[in-house]
């Protein structure tokens, strides 16, 4: 077990977002505000460590044919428990993700993580990949939620900074999103190139 | 003799060579737009002006900035930013305020341009594109103003002013209303330009004075520009609205960006088909998205997004349709090794 290697592997080498893209629908859809961005961040992190934590200890129980389904059906425990625990606690995040928080269900990051690395190594291992790798995704979501408020609203976590009158409401529309998306990734790319020929 | 003691330089073809570059041809660019611009500055006051200036500057900065931030080779003599800025001004309205504008240059030459690799490398048209993206600010973006005739007081160059909002032809059209359109401007007006809408848009007689100097000049052919238009031309004349198709045609030919589109934006090298047929098919999507943006879009004017689309898929036209290669004959159906050995692999 290598707590390092796995950190540095879900922040840059193979960050969920960036570099395996993975997760696209939600990180496009609901990086306009930091808040969310936290939100649901936070909430990936959350379900993917509990679910990588049960996956890997029913890892020898689960049928290797119906895998997907019972990794599914596991998931979406956890996502019904946050869910609901969001809706008590948080009613106001609750309601800006929407329907995005049900469909973790379906994010292809936790069920690559259940297939590619919690079936395969124990729990403690498991429960330290769904925190880096979530860490990562969270990180992702922050830095473009936060260039999208800035740029699509003038705003940071709520705080005007500029008028909104000069802001670019494109960024903080769904054409704002691929755009950021897009130039994280190429900046990505550039960065880890980079480093690779720096060795 | 002995050869070796000749001042002899060996070298592969080309052998002749001449000056014309990047910048050379940037500048013929330019000389074409000289008139619309001038006539931009008559019809709508001292202000067109300076906007262009201001956009040329804010180019030119931008695209020497970036390159020295990246301690990459300075540019800005190929004059490709000089056409860029000149372009972004053209497709605002007078009353664009120089912010808008500034970051209007930014998106062109930074995020468009440089980010993509340089002059020759960006994959959309790079005036076009800031366009799109200024439309953020659609109020200031659609402050039009009316021409010279009937008098309007021109928007002054500094300072707050009364924005007298005034009907663009093209918001005339889209409301259906052509006998509205032709009691406010006749067709001469339209075809002189003596009409409201974008600074570099207005003047179809001289934007084709341009463009038929650029054809002439050889630096752009003419199979864009006249696909581009005939098929508007053809489309709107057979689907008009209301009954009288050649006037329809007509003011959907001279009214908007479809001029200065045609000759100056879809021409443009590096976002067009490289052969005549790609370049023929290329103008007519343009004709066939901007008559269908006109026709049932939410905006009146098409010419921007369709010019974009079409950018798009430049690289679909140019893979598919490839010149005749010299001394090749074409090869027969049935003799397709290359197909077999793979088909054979896919059942292994």
């Amino acid at each position: 077990m290598n707590v390092g290697k796995q950190l540095k592997e879900g922040l840059l080498t193979q960050n969920p977002v960036l570099v395996q893209l993975l997760g696209m629908c939600s990180t496009l859809a609901i990086t306009t505000t930091i808040s969310n961005g936290i939100g649901m961040g936070l909430s990936v992190t959350i379900i993917l460590t509990l679910s990588n934590i049960f996956i890997s200890l029913l890892r020898k129980i689960i049928p290797e044919q119906v895998r997907i389904a019972c990794y599914i059906v596991v998931i979406a425990g956890f996502v019904t428990m946050v869910n609901l625990l969001l809706q008590a606690f948080f009613p106001d995040i609750a309601e800006s993700l929407g329907v995005f928080i049900p469909l973790i269900v379906v994010n292809c990051i936790i069920l690559a993580r259940a297939e590619s690395f919690a079936s395969k190594n124990k729990p403690a291992a498991a429960a330290i990949d769904g925190i880096c790798q979530g860490i990562g995704y969270t990180l992702v979501l922050l830095v473009m939620s936060a260039i999208r408020e800035l740029l699509g609203s003038g705003a940071l976590a709520g705080y005007q900074i500029f008028p909104a009158e000069y802001s670019a409401s494109l960024i903080a529309q769904p054409v704002g999103g691929f755009l950021t998306l897009g130039f994280l990734i190429a900046l990505m790319q550039w960065a880890q190139r980079k480093v690779k020929g720096g060795k | 003799m002995d050869y070796k003691d000749l001042n002899l330089i060996g070298s592969s073809s080309p052998h002749i060579r001449t000056k014309d570059g990047a910048g050379h041809i940037m500048g013929e660019v330019i000389i074409a737009m000289l008139l619309p611009l001038a006539f931009a500055v008559y019809n709508f006051g001292p202000r067109a002006l300076a906007t262009a200036a201001v956009s040329v500057i804010g180019c030119c900065a931008f695209e020497w900035l970036y390159r020295a931030a990246l301690r990459k080779n300075n540019t800005l003599n190929d004059l490709s930013a000089v056409v860029t800025g000149i372009l972004i001004a053209f497709v605002c309205p007078v009353t664009i305020p120089y912010w808008v504008l500034l970051i209007g240059d930014f998106f062109a030459i930074v995020i468009v341009k440089q980010l993509f690799g340089g002059v020759g490398k960006n994959f959309l048209n790079p005036a076009l594109a800031a366009r799109a993206f200024m439309l953020c600010w659609a109020g200031e973006m659609t402050t039009w103003v009316g021409p010279r005739s009937p008098a309007v007081t021109p928007v002054p160059v500094w300072g707050a002013f009364d924005a007298v909002t005034y009907p663009t032809p093209m918001a005339l059209l889209h409301e259906n209303n052509l006998s509205g359109l032709q009691s406010l401007y006749d067709l001469p007006k339209m075809f002189v330009g003596l009409i409201g809408g974008s600074m570099g848009e207005v003047s179809a007689l001289l934007l084709i004075l341009g463009g038929l100097f650029l054809i002439w000049r050889k630096v752009i052919t003419w199979y864009i520009p006249v696909s581009y238009i005939g098929t508007v031309a053809v489309l709107t004349f057979l689907f008009p609205r209301g009954n009288d198709p050649v006037q329809w045609m007509l003011y959907n030919l001279l009214g908007g960006g479809l001029m200065l589109g045609a000759f100056f934006m879809a021409t443009d090298y590096v976002t067009s088909p490289v052969s005549h047929l790609g370049q023929a098919i290329f103008g007519v999507g343009c004709g066939l998205i901007t008559v269908f943006i006109r026709y049932f879009g939410s905006y009146s004017e098409g010419v921007c997004y369709a010019i974009l689309i079409m950018n798009l898929t430049v690289w679909i036209i140019d893979k598919n349709i490839k010149p005749h290669r010299f001394g090749v004959i074409k090869e027969k159906k049935e003799a397709k090794p290359a197909d077999q050995t793979k088909k054979e692999a896919a059942k292994k």
